[in-house]
Formats: C-alpha cells, structure tokens, sequence
C-alpha cells in the first residue's frame, strides 16, 4: 500500500499534501470524486488519508502544526472516512499492528475532553490502539474497563485541580485490585506536574500530547 | 457579622495603604513592601468546613467565611467574594445552562464547572454580526438561559416604524413571550438580591480595610467567541473555515466589549477589570494564528480601555512564555499581567519595565506541598522578582486552589509578608 510517497499516483499524492497542509475543500472534494466518480479503492484513500495524518502528527511535534490543526485533521478524516467506508465491500485486510493498547480517560469529577481528545488522536495516528472511555470516569469504571480492555498503559486526565485526589484515587484502586503490576500509568492536563505524580504516585506526568506518545512508545520500546 | 459598619481611621489607613500598593505597582513604582492578592472561591468552603453547595447557595456563609479568610489572611487585595461564589440562587432563577454546580449537575463538593458547547452555529457569523443585540435576544438568551425561553419570538426591531411599530408590539402578548417576561422578572429579583448582598459584602469588607482587585470581568474577542459561542473546537475549525467572518466577528466584538466594559467599570467604581484569558497559551495555537486571530482584538480591546482610564488585568492562563514579546506592546504603566504558568522571572526579565506582574505559586504546590515548600516558593518569588525591581503582586497561579490545605494558604500569605521588603 501507500508506505511511501514514490508508491502514490500524481492523483494520490495531491490528496494527501491537501489534507496535510489543511486544504480542506480541495482535499475532500478530490477524494469524494475519487471513491465516487473514479471508483477509487476506498481501502486504498483511506491508508492515504492514515499517511497525511502521519505528516499532520509530525509537524505537531515539530512545533509547526497546533490544536487547529490537529482539530481540522481529525474533522477532514472523519468526513473522508464517511464516504469510503460504505464502499469497502471485501473484508478488510489485516489491520497493522498496533504498538500498545491505551485506555485513557478524565478521571471521576472533571468534565474537560479536549486535551484527552488530543492526546487520543496523537496516540492513535502514532501506532496505538486507544480505548477513550470518556469524562468523569468513575474509579470503578477505570477497574472494569482495565480487566476488560487489558491495557498497557492507562492515561488519567484531569484539568481543575480536583483532579489530584480523583487520580490519586483511580491509583491506589488500580493498585487495590492488583491490576497496576502489568500496566504503566500516566497522568496530564491542565496543572499537572512532577508535585502531582509524586502525589498521585503515577509513573509519568507530561503536559502535551507529544509527551503522552513519547513516553507510550518509551515504555513499548519502540522509536520515540 | 455581616452588618455594615462605620470604617475606623484606623481601616481607613489600611485600606488607602493597601490600595496604594498595588496602584505603585501598576505606575511601576516601588511600593513600600511587596503587594499581596487573594482569588478564591470554593476554598471558603475547606476552610470554614461548608459544603460547595452551602457557599453557593447561602448568602450569610459566603459571607461570613469571605470575612473570616480575608480577616486570617490579610491579603492587600481580594476578588469580588460573594460573586464568584454563591450565585446558586441565580443561576437556578435564571435556569443557567452553560454551568453544571452543586445540586445541579455536579455533587455537592465540587466546583461549578462550564460546558463547553456550541451555542451558536457556523452558519449563524452574519445574523450576529449584523445584529449582535437581536441575535443575543432571539437566538443566545433563549438557549443559555432556561428563562428566556420564549424570547425565540422576540420582534425583529430594526425597520420597526410608526404603525408597523405598533403593530410589532403584538409580540410580548404570545403565552410563550408572557411565560418568559414573568419568569425573567422573577429571575431579575435574585439577581437583583444577589447583586446587594455582593454590594454590602464589600462594603463591609471596604469598611474593614481591605480593597477587592477588581469588581468587573470582561474577555477577549477570541475568548468571547471560543468560550461562549462557538465553543473551544467550533472556533479552531472557523480558524480554516470561516477566517474572514471571524475575523470580522472579532472586531466587531471589540467595538461592542469596549464600550459594555467602560459602562461595567463606571458602574462599579472600579478601575481594574478582570479578563481570564483562556485561549492565548502556547501550545494552543501558532504564533501567526496568535497574531492574526487572538492579539489584535485584544490589544485594540485593551488600548480603548487604558485610554478610557481603566486598568486591564488580563490572567494568562497556562504557559505564555512565547508570547511576551509580542504582548509587550501597550503602553507601560497601566496594566496588571497575571500569569498562571509562564515563569514569572522570564516574565519580568521581558515586561518588568511595561506592567505590573501578579502570580504564581503553583497549585500542584499549594495543594499537595508543605507550608515550608510554599514559603520557599513565595521567597522565589520575591527574591528573583520583586527585590530585582519586578513590580509583583504576589498570589497563587490561578487563585488559591478549592483543595489547598488551610496551612499552606496562611504559610503564603505569611511567608508573603516575611519576604515583603
């Protein structure tokens, strides 16, 4: 598939510098006349799509691209996704291999999302399989969804400052239920920082999305 | 307790020294000692041992607990108490429905907290623009306000003349316009009630010796559209979207914030106006988008204010740290720049010679520290800011933290005065 731009049609590689340099109108009427005039393989524009979003990713970390961007990006592919994935008409092929499973969620008490949705995104485009269960997440949803989803690392997000003891609680019931042996835990938002890990006694703080893939991919061992 | 009292020559003294303190400070003079600031709101209720519903909803505990922390803590200047706390009774007059709080929404030992939404739709740029008041009347009252449903049928006023005037009254006589005029007057009633007991509150407190920091609160053009409008991720897509009608919306709104913030702070008898700032932070946007989307209105919005002799004091939440030398621009001595996360020295190494700093112990500190740490983090402070010519009102990050052990709120305010000069 497309792994690399020299394996692109002059077609396919218009796409994907649209959806990565924000061209939103240009990107998505190009590819709706691809899946629905050209009869474009829908599996084919969405692996696309997968690489712009990569660009996207690293230009986020490199400082270039900002939550607009990262907002506009996940919009572009959600409404691209909805035209392709009527016409996929053979099964799926086997999906690439995930790096890790990440459960990640606001902890009970706290109802912001956004820097959780970004952090989803990061994730997501980075390799992971990410399991987002939401805002204000009850201590004993986090146990459930941890036995259910068996993650490798589990991402507690808080932004007021009622956040601390939410998460230090979700810790010490994780820890409770013997479940925090296997997994890694972080924590991030709003005021996070190293006084609130040594409080919450979560393995690792960071207080962006790029710091929450870079330590997923330290701990998996794979290339931060 | 909370009965007006004749302010002693003594509170008098207090209140003038206090008051010039920061005032000094704003000039860019040396005061006599460093200045001291208090925000709160649900930390009233760990110290008096209250629940958050209690503050919000009883007049006479939030006021009596305002008192008591102001009287513990002496700080030099304070926020306006009773009405960042106990607004319960309005809010369920008014049907509030940007605010889930205790009671509704949220238990009752938790802060109030805003839902970021979408209360007006991308399509919907020109009819605010053209409009804002008809727009504010038919479209956003009804839906933030359970109150005002029924204004949907508000008359379109402009054009209204002479016999079609009259006519256009006919209006207000639909049971939807007459349930929500009855149910609006009731509602102005607590606010009205609620808008005297802030009055003698501070008063009180006035008598006392102790100043507030501000009474008014106003925002950013950006801030306005992103927070209360749009929402948060509306506004990032309009970034791409509909650049022009944002950018037009913001100069409008700063034409129409002007002009309601000069009238606020009349009516308040206050010079300084609060501004939370919310989406200016580094990390949320680029540099060109700051510049293009967030700065203009802003600093246009500020000018119009200094001009009219009132003194922004804009709270930059998060880390700001790229921005400084870009909101460097305004004239020196006539703002107050409170920063959450940007490190104050490398702000006071930037602006030290063009506004007055406040802030920053940080909350992770004061709620989870111990009081010697946050006196170390006040010496800091003091030693790298203030006593290098820095002109620091010293408080919190973002005010004192609802979690902060009592402890370590008296150690700041304490290690604030060892420290002060």
């Amino acid at each position: 598939m497309a792994d690399s731009k020299d394996d692109m049609t002059d077609q396919e590689k218009q796409l994907m510098e649209w959806l990565a340099d924000m061209n939103e109108d240009d990107a998505v009427a190009l590819a709706r006349k691809m899946l629905l005039e050209e009869g474009a393989n829908p599996m084919r524009v969405l692996e696309i799509c997968r690489n712009a979003m990569d660009v996207v990713g690293k230009r986020f970390e490199r400082g270039e691209y900002f939550l607009p961007e990262l907002v506009l990006a996940g919009e572009m592919l959600e409404t691209v996704g909805a035209i392709a994935k009527p016409l996929i008409k053979q099964a799926p092929g086997e999906e690439p291999k995930k790096l890790a499973k990440v459960l990640i969620g606001t902890v009970h008490g706290d109802l912001h999302d956004i820097g959780k949705n970004i952090v989803t995104f990061m994730l997501d485009i980075n390799g992971f399989e990410v399991k987002d269960i939401g805002i204000d997440v009850p201590v004993k949803t986090f146990l459930a969804e941890i036995q259910q989803f068996d993650p490798d690392v589990v991402g507690l997000s808080g932004f007021l400052t009622l956040a601390f003891d939410s998460m230090k609680e979700t810790i010490e019931a994780i820890e409770g239920a013997g479940l925090r042996e296997k997994i890694k835990i972080m924590i991030g938002g709003g005021q996070v920082d190293e006084a609130v890990r040594s409080y919450t006694r979560a393995d690792a703080f960071g207080t962006n999305a790029i710091d929450a893939v870079t330590l997923c991919k330290n701990w998996m061992g794979a290339a931060a | 307790m909370s009965e007006p009292i004749v302010q002693t020559p003594a509170a008098k003294a207090a209140y003038d020294a206090r008051w010039q303190r920061v005032m000094d400070c704003v000039n860019l003079k040396q005061p006599d000692r460093m200045p001291t600031a208090m925000f709160c709101t649900f930390w009233l209720a760990k110290l008096g041992g209250v629940s958050h519903r209690q503050l919000m909803y009883d007049y006479d505990t939030a006021k009596q607990l305002g008192e008591r922390a102001l009287i513990e803590l002496e700080p030099d200047v304070h926020n306006p108490l009773l009405l960042n706390v106990a607004a319960g009774p309005v809010l369920e007059a008014l049907d509030y429905k940007q605010l889930i709080w205790p009671g509704h929404g949220v238990g009752d030992n938790q802060p109030y907290q805003y839902l970021d939404r979408e209360y007006m739709k991308p399509e919907e740029y020109d009819e605010f623009i053209d409009d804002p008041t008809g727009f504010y009347l038919r479209k956003y009252l009804p839906r933030v306000f359970g109150a005002f449903e029924g204004f949907e049928e508000f008359p379109d006023l402009p054009g209204l003349h002479y016999f079609r005037l009259v006519g256009g009254m006919r209006a207000f006589g639909s049971p939807k316009m007459r349930a929500a005029l009855k149910r609006v007057l009731e509602a102005a009633e607590e606010v009205d009630r609620f808008a005297a007991q802030h009055r003698a509150f501070t008063e009180r407190m006035a008598a006392l010796g102790f100043p507030t920091s501000h009474i008014s609160t106003s925002v950013s053009p950006y801030d306005l559209v992103a927070d209360y409008f749009r929402g948060a991720t509306g506004t990032m897509k309009d970034l791409f979207r509909k650049k022009d009608k944002l950018l037009e919306l913001l100069d409008k709104a700063c034409g129409f914030l002007t002009r309601q913030t000069i009238n606020w702070s009349k009516a308040a008898q206050h010079p300084i106006v609060f501004f939370p700032v919310h989406w200016a932070p580094d990390r949320f946007m680029s540099q060109q988008q700051f510049e293009t989307f967030w700065w203009p209105s802003f600093r246009q919005l500020m000018i119009n204010l200094i001009d009219a002799g009132i003194i922004p004091m804009p709270l930059w939440e998060a880390d700001c740290s790229k921005r400084l030398e870009t909101i460097r621009d305004i004239p020196p001595g006539k703002c107050i720049y409170w920063f959450e996360r940007t490190d104050m020295v490398r702000a006071f190494e930037v602006l030290g010679d063009v506004v007055a700093l406040r802030g920053n112990v940080s909350p992770s500190l004061m709620t989870t520290g111990r009081p010697e740490e946050v006196d170390a983090a006040v010496r800091h402070l003091a030693d790298n800011v203030f006593h290098k010519g820095g002109k620091l009102i010293l408080d919190c990050a973002f005010g004192l933290p609802d979690e902060t052990p009592v402890e370590n709120a008296r150690a700041m305010y304490a290690a604030a005065r060892k420290y002060a000069s």
